[in-house]
């Protein structure tokens, strides 16, 4: 078994973009299907911080820890997207 | 054994975004999805960037990733809150096994005021009136479009 020499943080690194990615998918079924709007930003949420659990992962299977930066930024544009729609859904209901 | 650490931390991390993932997929309505999606990916996350923190060992990485950390803790409950605030009002079913509505009625949406207290008398339940009508949508039923309408 080759992958049992590897180093723990590296295999642990794939698994988990694996496992990411599958959730992703899932994430990407409820923004397709979801019946209302709110529920296509809560999945585009879920989307983003799988992002961010993706770059991390990423930064230990290539050891390069400037990647954080790019999470960073990630995560700041996805609270101020998030908040926009909720204040466009509640501003659109106003006669 | 910092490895080790970090290893465990990732895959622990990754598991709960996958569950996290699978609950919004099979949660019945808005307001019980964004239970999974909220704190169990914050969860997830916050876990999978301590992994980073552990395995880089050095100040600055581990002062970038707690950084998200801390950000991720502070605006996920106040993204939540408003996105199932305004949810709410613009008419999201609820889930027709939900047992309990406490904004019925206390809710003016001239104003946009949510009230507070004893719900007075005559007032309307908004944005339904019927009890009916406001829990026959929800997913189990696919074909009702009461959600989108509203739109």
């Amino acid at each position: 078994m080759s992958w049992m020499l590897l180093d723990p943080p590296i295999f642990a690194s794939r698994v988990a973009l694996l496992v990411l990615a599958a959730g992703m998918l899932l994430a990407f079924v409820r923004l397709a299907r979801g019946p209302s709007l709110p529920d296509r930003v809560v999945a585009l949420d879920l989307v983003a911080t799988h992002l961010v659990g993706a770059i991390a992962a990423y930064s230990i299977l290539t050891g390069e820890p400037m990647l954080l930066r790019s999470a960073i930024v990630l995560a700041l544009l996805t609270f101020l997207g998030t908040v926009a729609f909720a204040r466009y859904l509640e501003r659109r209901q106003r006669p | 054994m910092t490895g080790l650490l970090s290893a465990i931390l990732l895959v622990v991390g990754a598991v709960f975004m996958l569950l996290a993932a699978v609950g919004v997929i099979r949660f019945p309505d808005l307001f019980t999805r964004m239970h999974a999606a909220t704190k169990v990916s914050t969860l997830g996350a916050s876990s999978m960037l301590l992994a980073v923190a552990v395995h880089f060992g050095s100040l600055g990485v581990a002062v970038q990733a707690l950084l998200v950390v801390l950000f991720f803790f502070l605006t996920a409950p106040v993204a939540a809150h408003m996105i199932g605030r305004a949810a709410y009002f613009v008419g999201v079913p609820l889930w027709q096994g939900s047992v309990r509505d406490d904004l019925r009625g206390r809710y003016d949406p001239r104003s946009h005021v949510l009230g507070s207290g004893a719900v007075p008398e005559g007032a309307p339940a908004w944005p339904r009136d019927d009890d009916e009508s406001r829990r026959s949508g929800g997913s189990s039923t696919p074909g009702s479009t009461s959600g989108r309408e509203r739109q």
